[in-house]
């Protein structure tokens, strides 16, 4: 706590309670945050006679656990999403690593502009990438589905993936492989046995990233779903006649899946000293 | 992840081979073209044809019944734009208020987290971050449940008579903003952090050291190393919310409408696509040249990318 030893200037000591504020201020901005999680969580407990959520708390049960699997509709939106996050997750890893890979370390003619691509394909609005891929489906005749939706995810995960890998391709150190060189490696065993080994954790981020994005995407799949749900689509349908339960247990579900991977992830990187880059 | 060498990697002169340097040199050529082959031509599939698309359509005529053709059209744009500009105000302001508001939510507390949190950094940044492992729906939903006129939050407080009845939150703008700025955080969060976590504290140590008082070692050393930070933040959380539909929709009705819900509308409702694709161009060249702007005020593209890289 180096904003303490100052204490040591005339008037430090007067001000000493305000290094409660910033720590204060975190702690309050977390809870903020976390607020509606926790509503989500408890919600799920809900004990309602019907099966729309209401304001009201009725008591806790675990009936919405137990009967989670019981709206068909719901569950193959939740099956599609998964399903979908999983394959776009496949096929663009090994695109973005290339793209990564190429971009991170080899210099070819139209280098600039495909960086310049993955960069706006990044920020630009999501809905304005929703608009061009429903423009170019339209255009081609193509059925709104399950496969356009699969085609747009892959779409929009690849430059994310490319982005991770490239970062830990530049930040790799390339003697490493001339060094493997040297040592009469041929090119393709160097690469296998000295640069995947290296960039394993970029392509492992990028996957998870991927999926991670592919499940939580609204806007991209609302612009080319069709009839076909997800599992946000399906959650923005049932709105207006209100949310079941089981939206809330699935919603927890998948907040503990992805906050235990990614707290086991910290807490062993917190425990290894293997210095990250 | 990766938070340093971000950069741009040196690319240009390879190092000295011993081998024959021209065959070295046309081998890597050939590996760069053969590597980046699937994935641009991936990009080229995904984002620049439906782009182009996206631009032919925009210049077609016709309705919705007997069908669109190609016939330069336009007139579609100032058709498009007629009636529409307080949607795009509306956009504008609430994505400003955006990117302020996550910038000042977030700031002191990544601040604290990069300069005395100590070995707990990436913990206290992961409890940050902790709520957006639940989707981006889900959480929205969360909001409108939460703000709804006899929820969880005003109910109570409307049967203690601390409110009066008909006070409400959703519907107004300062439920979309607040969902906004709620949704948006991270990407504020996390470049801040990264600006800030790379400033060696030696340097106000050094300020002090010179006479400065706290207030001056932060606003001349903090604040300006922070700012590649400030401009990836701004960008990250600006950009996309201007094309943001579901808060407005969900937690502000008709009545606060975006340019991303009628845009939405337009597609996907009354499958006015000429109309659609034409204020969807508008709305990403409005944003390629504010951003450029911005840019050359503040910073390069390369600090975006790096903050997204994080993100």
């Amino acid at each position: 706590m180096r904003g303490v030893t100052s204490g040591s200037r005339p008037g430090g000591h007067r001000k000493r309670w305000t290094r409660f504020i910033l720590p204060g201020y975190t702690y309050l901005l977390m809870l903020y945050l976390v607020t509606p999680i926790l509503m989500m969580i408890l919600y799920g407990f809900n004990n309602i006679p019907g099966d729309r959520q209401s304001a009201r708390f009725y008591g806790f049960t675990l009936d919405w656990y137990r009967r989670l699997l019981e709206n068909p509709d719901l569950t193959s939106a939740f099956k599609a999403s998964v399903v979908i996050a999983v394959l776009a997750a496949t096929i663009s890893t090994p695109l973005g690593t290339l793209l990564g890979l190429a971009l991170g370390r080899y210099w070819f003619r139209g280098r600039g502009a495909t960086n310049f691509v993955i960069f706006m394909a990044i920020a630009v609005p999501e809905i304005v990438l929703g608009s061009s891929l429903l423009s170019m489906f339209v255009q081609v005749r193509a059925p709104l589905g399950y496969t356009t939706i699969l085609l747009a995810h892959i779409g929009f995960d690849t430059p994310f993936v490319a982005v991770v890998v490239r970062a830990r391709v530049s930040g790799m150190d390339q003697s490493m492989e001339e060094a493997a060189k040297d040592l009469f490696a041929t090119p393709l065993v160097a690469f296998l046995r000295v640069t995947l080994p290296v960039i394993a954790p970029g392509i492992m981020a990028g996957f998870m990233l991927a999926f991670v994005l592919s499940l939580d995407d609204f806007v991209i799949t609302q612009f080319v779903s069709g009839q076909q749900f997800t599992f946000p689509l399906w959650v923005y349908g049932a709105i207006k006649i209100g949310i079941p339960p089981s939206v809330n247990v699935f919603g927890t579900i998948l907040f503990l899946t992805g906050a235990s991977i990614a707290g086991f992830g910290l807490v062993r990187s917190l425990f290894r000293k293997e210095k990250a880059f | 992840m990766a938070t340093t060498s971000v950069r741009e990697p040196p690319v240009g002169p390879l190092p000295p081979v011993r081998r024959s340097a021209w065959g070295i040199t046309a081998r890597r050529r050939l590996a760069g073209y053969g590597l980046a082959a699937p994935g641009v031509l991936w990009l080229l599939l995904f984002f620049l044809i439906p782009a182009i698309m996206m631009v032919y359509t925009s210049l077609q005529s016709g309705g919705a019944l007997e069908g669109y053709s190609f016939t330069w059209a336009w007139g579609n744009y100032a058709e498009a734009l007629s009636g529409r500009g307080v949607f795009f105000g509306r956009s504008l302001e609430f994505s400003l208020l955006t990117a302020l508001g996550t910038m000042v939510l977030a700031f002191p507390a990544v601040y604290w987290i990069a300069f005395y949190g100590g070995r707990r950094k990436s913990t206290l940044l992961f409890m940050i971050l902790l709520p957006y492992f639940v989707s981006f729906m889900i959480r929205t939903v969360m909001w409108k449940f939460i703000l709804g006129d006899n929820g969880p939050l005003l109910g109570p407080l409307k049967d203690w008579h601390l409110l009066p009845t008909n006070f409400r939150v959703l519907a107004t703008p300062f439920a979309v903003v607040l969902g906004l700025i709620y949704n948006y955080l991270p990407f504020s969060a996390l470049p801040l952090y990264v600006a800030l976590e790379r400033i060696d504290p030696a340097l106000i140590e050094a300020a002090k050291d010179l006479f400065a008082n706290r207030t001056q070692a932060f606003l001349r050393v903090v604040l300006p190393l922070s700012l590649p930070g400030v401009f990836a933040a701004t960008l990250l959380t600006f950009v996309p919310a201007t094309g943001d539909y579901v808060e407005a929709e969900l937690l502000g009705g008709t009545g606060n409408y975006m340019i991303g819900n009628i845009i939405q509308g337009e597609f996907l409702i009354r499958a006015r696509y000429p109309t659609a694709a034409a204020l969807s161009i508008m709305l990403m060249l409005g944003m390629v040249i504010l951003t450029s702007i911005y840019a050359r005020f503040l910073g390069t593209e390369d600090e975006v990318v790096a903050a997204a890289v994080t993100a």
